[in-house]
C-alpha cells in the first residue's frame, strides 16, 4: 500500500528525442493516493500505457523520478515494488489449473500452502472462478482467462497497487458491467490503490472516484468525471468526454468579450483582464450540447441559429443548428417542444468556456467555484 | 433435418488419393510383394507366407543393430534436444547479432550428410586431423574411431549432434520468439523465478516445435546410413552398422531381397509405432 508520486515524469522511446514530440510520455508530476479507485483515460496512443509500465517498473523512465511513498522506485524491478499488473489480453499459464494460476503468485512470494489456500477461495468466490478451480487454464474462454489474469493480481492484498491496462476489451458487454462491479467492490474491501487504464469514458467514470484525461502524453485534467464534464480544463476533454462532446468555437477578442460573425459574446470583467494578459495563437469558446440553453420562442437577448438537423436518439435528441456559420450541437430532453426552422439559443456565461491555445482561461484561480 | 446425400464429393478427395497412392502405396505394395514371396526371376516366384518375417524378427545380427540402433537414436535426442532448447534461450533476440548467430546455426544444415562424414573422417584421424592429433598427443587421450568401438559410435554421435542441433535450436528459438511479452511481463509481475517462466512460459510454448523437432530427430537418426559409412563402413566389427546399412547389406550385398523386404516393412512399423507413441505422449493432455 502505498501513494504513488510521479515526480517530473518524461519518457522517450528514441534515445536521443529532439522535441516534445519525441516523448510517449511529456514532462508531468502527478499523485496517486494510496487507496484511490482512479481511471486513466485517453485515446489510443496516448500513452496511457507507457505510464501504466513506469508506474509498475516494466518500464524505465528516461527522465524525472517515481516514488512510492518516500522511496525512489525507478530502480526497482516489478518484483521489488511489489505491484499487481492486468493486461489488456488474459495472460495465463496454461499448463497450470485455474488454482494453480491463482496460487502462483503467493507461492512465488514463499507463502503457506494453508494461507494461500484460503486466499485463493476467496478470490475465486468473487470472480466466480470456483466451479473452475480444477480446469486447465488453457480450454478456458476468453473472459474466463481474464477473470483468472485479474485473480492472480488480486489474490495478493499486500501490493502497493494494482494496475489494469483495459482489462475488459475482450470481455462480453453484459459479463464487463460485473465485472467492473466487482473490481468497485474489491477495491472498498481491501483499499489498495488502484489505477484503471481505458478508452471508454463510461468505463471509467463507473470505476473511478477520479479520472486523469490524459492527451499526446500528458495528463491534461485530473479530476471527478463531474469536474471533467462541468468544466475541461482542455478542449480535448471537453471533446472526449461527453456524447457528443463539446461545442467549440474559433472566436476573435471584440470589446468587452469575444466574438464570432456577427455574434458577440461577454465576458466576465476577471476573465477580460486574463485574456489581455494571456499570450495566444488560436482562441476557443466551448459549450456542452446539454448546457445550451433553448427558448421557446423568440426573446430579446437570444441568438437566433438555423435548425439544420435533428437526431433522435430515443431518451434525448440531439439538434444541429447553424449559427453565424458555425455548426453547433444542442442536446434536448424528450419531452421538450423541437424548433422548427428557427431556433432561439443563449450561452449561459457560467457554462461558456474560454479556451486559449486549448487550455482553460479562468478569471482567476481564487474566483473559482469549488465543486463538490 | 434429413441429411442430403451426395457422395459425388468423394470423386475430390480422388487426386490426393492419386497422389498418395503413387508416392507410397504402390511403391510399397512392392515391397510388400517381395516380402511374401521368394522370387528368383520373372517365371519362378514361391510364396512363402510369412517365412521371411519370421527369419528377420529371428536373425541376432539384426536384434543386435535394433538395439544399437535405439540406443544411438535416444543418446540424440538426449543430448540434441535439451542442447537445442539451451542454445536458443541464450541465442541474442535482435539486432545484428541474432542474424549472424541465426547464418551461423543454419551452416551446419546446409553441408550434405557425406560431406559431414568425411570432414569427421578426416577431422578424426591421430595423424593428420586436428582433433584426432590433438587427443592423442596433447591430452594425452587415446582416441581411434578405426580401432575403437565406443571412440567410433561416440564419433557417430557427435557427429549428429553437430549437423543437427541446430535444426533443434532454431526451432525452438521460432518458437521462443512467437511468446508475446506480456507473458514475461505478466510473469515479472507474479514474481517467478526464471526456472519457473521456462518450466511454465517458454517450455509449453515451445511444445508444437518441440514435438516437430523431436519427430523429425527421431526419425532421422533412426534412419542414420551416410555417416558411419563413411567414417568407418559399420565397423570397427558392428559397433556403427545401424539399421540402415544392416537392410543395405542384407538388399544390396546379398541380393537377399525377400528378408530385406519382410525387414524394410519391420522398419517401417516401428518408426511409425515410436512416432505415434511420442505425438500422443506430447499431445496428452491437451483434452481433459
Amino acid at each position: 500500500m502505498a501513494e504513488i508520486r510521479l515526480q517530473n515524469l518524461a519518457h522517450s522511446y528514441s534515445a536521443t528525442p529532439s522535441g516534445p514530440e519525441d516523448y510517449a510520455i511529456r514532462e508531468m508530476s502527478h499523485i496517486w493516493e494510496q487507496g484511490g479507485a482512479y481511471a486513466l483515460l485517453g485515446p489510443s496512443g496516448c500513452g496511457k500505457s507507457t505510464l501504466l509500465n513506469i508506474i509498475s517498473g516494466l518500464l524505465s523512465p528516461s527522465e524525472g523520478k517515481v516514488m512510492f511513498d518516500s522511496t525512489v522506485v525507478n530502480d526497482m524491478s516489478p518484483e521489488q515494488r511489489n505491484i499487481a499488473q492486468v493486461f489488456q489480453f488474459p495472460v495465463v499459464y496454461d499448463t497450470m489449473t485455474v488454482y494453480d494460476n491463482l496460487a502462483f503468485p503467493l507461492r512465488n512470494q514463499g507463502m503457506d500452502e494453508k494461507k494461500i489456500q484460503i486466499k485463493v477461495g476467496e478470490i475465486a468466490d468473487v470472480l466466480d472462478l470456483q466451479p473452475l478451480l480444477k480446469k486447465k487454464a488453457k480450454n478456458l474462454t476468453a473472459d474466463e482467462k481474464q477473470k483468472v489474469s485479474m485473480g492472480r493480481g488480486l489474490v495478493r492484498d499486500d501490493v502497493s497497487a494494482i494496475l489494469f491496462d483495459e482489462p475488459l476489451t475482450v470481455i462480453d458487454p453484459h459479463l464487463k458491467w460485473k465485472l467492473r462491479r466487482k473490481l468497485k467492490q474489491i477495491h472498498e474491501q481491501f483499499n489498495i490503490t488502484m489505477v484503471y487504464v481505458t478508452h471508454d469514458q463510461l468505463e471509467a467514470s463507473t470505476f473511478a472516484d477520479k479520472i486523469a484525461v490524459m492527451y499526446g502524453g500528458q495528463i491534461v485534467q485530473f479530476g471527478t468525471p463531474r469536474e471533467l464534464f462541468e468544466k475541461p480544463h482542455h478542449t480535448f476533454v471537453g471533446y472526449f468526454i461527453g456524447s457528443p462532446g463539446m461545442n467549440l468555437i474559433d472566436v476573435t477578442p471584440q470589446p468587452g468579450g469575444v466574438g464570432f460573425g456577427d455574434i458577440h459574446l461577454p465576458l466576465s470583467e476577471g476573465l477580460q483582464q486574463r485574456l489581455a494578459a494571456t499570450q495566444w495563437s488560436t482562441l476557443k469558446v466551448g459549450i456542452r450540447p446539454e448546457f445550451v440553453h433553448l427558448w421557446d420562442g423568440p426573446y430579446d437577448d437570444a441568438m437566433c441559429a438555423e435548425v439544420t438537423y435533428i437526431e433522435d436518439l430515443g431518451t434525448y435528441k440531439i439538434i444541429t443548428l447553424k449559427l453565424a456559420g458555425q455548426l453547433l450541437k444542442v442536446r434536448v430532453p424528450e419531452d421538450k417542444p423541437l424548433p422548427q426552422g428557427q431556433a432561439w439559443i443563449s450561452f449561459p456565461g457560467q457554462w461558456l468556456m474560454l479556451y486559449a491555445d486549448d487550455y482553460l482561461l479562468e478569471a482567476s484561480p481564487a474566483n473559482e467555484v469549488p465543486h463538490e | 433435418m434429413s441429411k442430403v446425400q451426395n457422395n459425388k464429393a468423394w470423386w475430390l478427395v480422388m487426386p490426393v488419393f492419386l497422389l498418395v497412392a503413387f508416392s507410397a502405396i504402390i511403391p510399397m505394395m512392392t515391397v510388400v510383394n517381395y516380402s511374401v514371396q521368394d522370387i528368383f526371376d520373372q517365371s519362378s516366384r514361391y510364396f512363402v507366407g510369412t517365412d521371411w518375417f519370421r527369419q528377420v524378427l529371428q536373425d541376432p545380427r539384426l536384434h543386435d543393430s535394433l538395439l544399437r540402433q535405439f540406443i544411438y537414436s535416444a543418446c540424440v535426442l538426449l543430448i540434441e534436444i535439451p542442447l537445442g532448447i539451451a542454445i536458443a534461450l541464450t541465442m541474442p533476440t535482435k539486432g545484428r547479432w541474432s542474424s549472424l548467430c541465426l547464418i551461423v546455426m543454419t551452416i551446419p544444415l546446409l553441408i550434405p550428410f557425406n560431406v559431414v562424414g568425411t570432414i569427421w573422417q578426416i577431422f578424426g584421424r591421430g595423424d593428420i586431423g586436428l582433433l584426432g592429433w590433438f587427443l592423442n598427443n596433447v591430452l594425452g587421450i587415446s582416441y581411434n574411431y578405426a580401432a575403437n568401438a565406443s571412440d567410433a559410435w561416440v564419433t557417430v554421435l557427435i557427429i549428429d549432434v553437430w549437423h543437427w542441433t541446430s535444426l533443434v535450436a532454431l526451432l525452438a528459438y521460432s518458437g521462443l520468439r512467437a511468446i508475446p511479452d506480456v507473458y514475461y511481463q505478466a510473469a515479472r509481475i507474479d514474481r517467478a523465478s526464471s526456472w519457473a517462466v521456462f518450466r511454465h512460459i517458454q517450455l509449453p510454448k515451445m511444445k508444437s516445435v518441440l514435438l516437430i523437432a523431436v519427430m523429425l530427430r527421431f526419425m532421422d537418426s533412426f534412419m542414420i546410413y551416410t555417416e558411419p559409412f563413411v567414417l568407418t563402413g559399420g565397423g570397427p566389427g558392428n559397433s556403427t552398422t545401424f539399421l540402415s546399412q544392416t537392410l543395405t547389406t542384407m538388399a544390396l550385398g546379398q541380393f537377399d531381397l525377400g528378408p530385406a523386404a519382410a525387414f524394410s516393412l519391420v522398419y517401417f512399423l516401428i518408426i511409425l509405432l515410436v512416432s505415434w507413441v511420442f505425438y500422443t505422449a506430447m499431445t496428452h493432455g491437451e483434452k481433459n
